[in-house]
């Protein structure tokens, strides 16, 4: 039994291989097998010939052909920009509030928005554009400098009370606790929490509208519907930027409070600015 | 050490020149390749009419748009699993067949067989049946020689060509790409998947032939799993055919092998069916066509070489009857196979048949999760993708329901409806608001339902949804 070679009929030749009586039995490859095998390997230097490959000091040999994932990116970047720039000079020279919403300029406006808006503007409006305490919600139909796309233009071009653009949209609240009396200010907060809805003292809010008509009327208007003219909110609606409780109000009122946007227009290309308006108006408060 | 090396590790192919055979099996695998070519070659030209938006091509892989169309099925990108479920059809089918019928898939229908054997129709013609084809091959270099092969090489390239170019076919429409290549209007990538498609048929159908069964193909490697000794397969009947002998060596004591070599010389791999199972076998059946005609020449009963299984050999070399090939094919194996085949097919069409013309997804935008509007109002928004599969524009009704005090409005129009150009997917943003001192915005979250309509076919669909509103803020 232990002396059993391979089977004779077969006639399969062995390698000479012999070990303790185990051979190894020879059934030959392909010969195009070996050439393939030697092709690969051809194959594989002149590979490291023509593209990035062996790791020297400072980097790898970069290879004939001159190709880098880099350059790769940069020629993608560049082929999609040529592709878009017929739209992109329409987005950049086009009536904003005439755009159709079937044009190719409107869809690359708001998709491309959606991007510099990302990029730029979710660091303070937050990446849903919901803003937060003191960073207007974009989502809303209630807007302090106007939600139509000429004004969303304007606010994003220039501004808001930044000292880098002349332009920029401008007005401050006086901060009221230097310039009512204590007794005023608490009847002023009861006034507005009266005519925005919410629970208030009601002798107290009665004492309060002359003060209002004084002092807050001017900006907020006579019955605190806001001026978008001036960024003064409508003190009417249920939106609060600082908030609208009775402690936050009176906060407000005696250190006053607004916030700074930066002028986007001396950053942004114009077509880019035009993007981020499109995107922010459709987000569901344009006007 | 022993024997010393005397063999070289590699060996250069053998040269094959299968014989011209005629019989039954080689009448059916005419049939087959006729049909199979047919099937190839015609199928991208097949024309329907599926509307002024949809390509009218009747099988169509539309790459660029993401659309597979299979007469009247199409298939969206989301929709993959349908052909996921053909990719496992035809796995267990083969798995069925291999079980059954051994590898039938190799010998009648795997385009490699299928195209080897065009070839060698081309090549019989060109130089001749097996023996002018080996002294050609034996002959020094002379101007015939060149004839005879370079007619020989383009007609297999004019053959492969037409196989590369028939391909591409399935991913455009067929007449439009077949002026745009002959005007070379097409695009690169047309011609390199031709250029590709042309060398390896040309190649693996005119030189490799054998070598990519043997040697290239997991298939044979895999199938004996599949196999079992009722697996009908070609086989010698060697109890009866042994001891073979022939000419003056006949005497009344031997088998029926007359060892004429004929099933040797008409088998496409080279090998002699007579020493047993061997990977090499593509059960192409020549062999019986070949040994059937022998036996009728000599006056002796066919099916010397024959579909065999194993678990017959006991019982006829008893000298009893083989069991018919019914009660080998129905076995448990084979019905297990069959039910679970069946099985996803009717799962496939009834998922088919289920699927709604109208295809919804609703995304509920969470970031926020609400905004209060100027009101004290709560507003919603969803992402709602809206496909209209149809061949022309649709428009479709947007509803919600779930609380009375729900109402519904869409971004960028006063409208409830929305227009779905055809064969496209919309994005729609919806609103859905509730008043601020709704149980809707009160409550933390409210169960809503979308109702889509399609205004032409009057078929709604719906999907849920959460309405989030304040809550315990």
């Amino acid at each position: 039994m232990s002396n059993k070679k391979a089977p004779k009929e077969n006639d399969v030749g062995t390698t000479g291989h012999d070990w303790d009586g185990i051979q190894e039995l020879n059934n030959p490859l392909p010969r195009w097998w070996l050439w393939t095998f030697y092709l690969t390997i051809f194959w594989g230097v002149l590979y490291t010939v023509f593209f990035p490959a062996w790791p020297m000091i400072s980097g790898a040999t970069p290879g004939l052909l001159g190709y880098s994932t880099r350059g790769e990116v940069a020629a993608d970047i560049a082929a999609v920009d040529e592709r878009n720039a017929d739209v992109s000079a329409a987005l950049a020279s086009a009536d904003l509030a005439a755009l159709s919403r079937d044009d190719p300029a409107y869809h690359y406006g708001v998709s491309g928005g959606a991007a510099v808006f990302r990029a730029n503007c979710s660091q303070c409006h937050g990446s849903g554009a919901a803003g937060a305490l003191g960073y207007p919600n974009l989502l809303d139909d209630d807007w302090l400098w106007g939600g139509t796309l000429e004004a969303i233009e304007y606010t994003v071009r220039h501004g808001i009370r930044n000292e880098t653009d002349f332009d920029s949209r401008w007005s401050e609240m006086p901060a009221f606790a230097d310039i009512l009396e204590p007794e005023e200010s608490a009847a002023v907060v009861e006034h507005v929490l009266a005519i925005s809805g919410q629970g208030h003292d009601a002798v107290l809010a009665a004492n309060g509208a002359p003060v209002f008509a004084d002092q807050c009327a001017s900006c907020h208007g006579d019955a605190g519907l806001g001026m978008q003219d001036l960024g003064a909110p409508n003190l009417t609606d249920a939106i609060w930027l600082y908030g609208g409780s009775r402690e936050d109000i009176a906060y407000t009122v005696a250190n006053a409070r607004f916030g700074v946007m930066p002028p986007w227009g001396q950053r942004l290309e114009e077509d880019e600015i035009k993007a981020v308006t499109l995107y922010v108006h459709q987000l569901g408060g344009g006007e | 050490m022993s024997d010393a090396v005397t063999e070289s590790l590699y060996t250069a192919r053998e040269p094959i020149f299968p014989k011209t055979v005629s019989g039954r099996f080689r009448t059916l695998k005419w049939r087959l390749m006729a049909v199979t070519l047919a099937i190839y070659y015609a199928t991208p030209w097949l024309r329907l009419d599926r509307g002024p938006n949809l390509p009218d091509q009747a099988v169509l892989v539309d790459l660029a748009h993401r659309r597979f169309y299979f007469f009247w099925i199409e298939i969206w990108p989301h929709e993959f699993y349908f052909v996921a479920g053909l990719l496992i059809m035809a796995g267990l089918g083969l798995f069925l067949f291999t079980s059954a019928l051994g590898r039938v898939w190799c010998g009648y229908a795997c385009p490699q067989t299928v195209w080897t054997d065009l070839f060698l129709l081309v090549e019989r013609r060109v130089e001749g049946d097996r023996n002018a084809q080996l002294r050609l091959w034996n002959a020094p270099w002379s101007i015939r020689k060149l004839r005879l092969r370079m007619a020989k090489w383009s007609l297999w390239a004019l053959i492969a060509l037409a196989t590369g170019g028939a391909w591409v076919f399935y991913f455009a429409d067929a007449p439009t790409l077949a002026r745009d290549l002959v005007a070379f209007d097409a695009a690169p990538a047309a011609y390199i998947t031709i250029a590709i498609l042309t060398a390896t048929t040309f190649v693996l159908g005119g030189f490799m032939r054998e070598q990519v069964c043997i040697y290239m193909c997991p298939w044979p490697r895999i199938q004996a799993a599949m196999m079992d000794d009722d697996t009908l397969t070609v086989a010698y009947r060697g109890w009866r055919g042994e001891p073979r002998a022939k000419g003056k060596a006949r005497t009344d004591d031997v088998g029926d092998c007359i060892d004429c070599n004929a099933c040797v010389n008409v088998c496409p791999t080279g090998i002699d069916i007579r020493d047993g199972q061997q990977m090499a076998c593509i059960t192409c059946a020549l062999c019986i066509d070949a040994c059937d005609d022998i036996m009728g020449k000599i006056g002796k009963p066919r099916g010397l070489i024959d579909y065999l299984a194993l678990s017959d050999e006991p019982l006829e070399r008893e000298g009893m009857q083989p069991r018919p090939y019914w009660q080998h094919v129905l076995r448990l194996r084979t019905v297990i196979y069959t039910a679970l085949w069946a099985g996803f097919g009717l799962l496939l069409l009834f998922a088919l048949f289920i699927r709604a013309e109208i295809d919804v997804s609703v995304a509920p935008i969470r970031n926020p999760q609400f905004v209060t509007l100027s009101d004290g109002s709560i507003r919603n928004a969803y992402d709602i993708r809206l496909r209209n599969k149809h061949g022309e524009d649709r428009p479709f009704r947007l509803q919600v329901a779930g609380d009375l005090a729900l109402r519904i409005a869409l971004e960028g129009t006063d409208y409830e409806q929305v227009m779905v150009a055809a064969n496209e997917t919309q994005l729609q943003r919806v609103y859905v608001i509730a008043p601020g001192g709704a149980e809707p915005a009160r409550r933390d979250r409210t169960d809503i339902r979308f109702w889509i309509e399609d205004l032409v076919s009057g078929e709604r669909v719906h999907v849920d949804s959460i309405f989030n509103g304040r809550g315990l803020q």
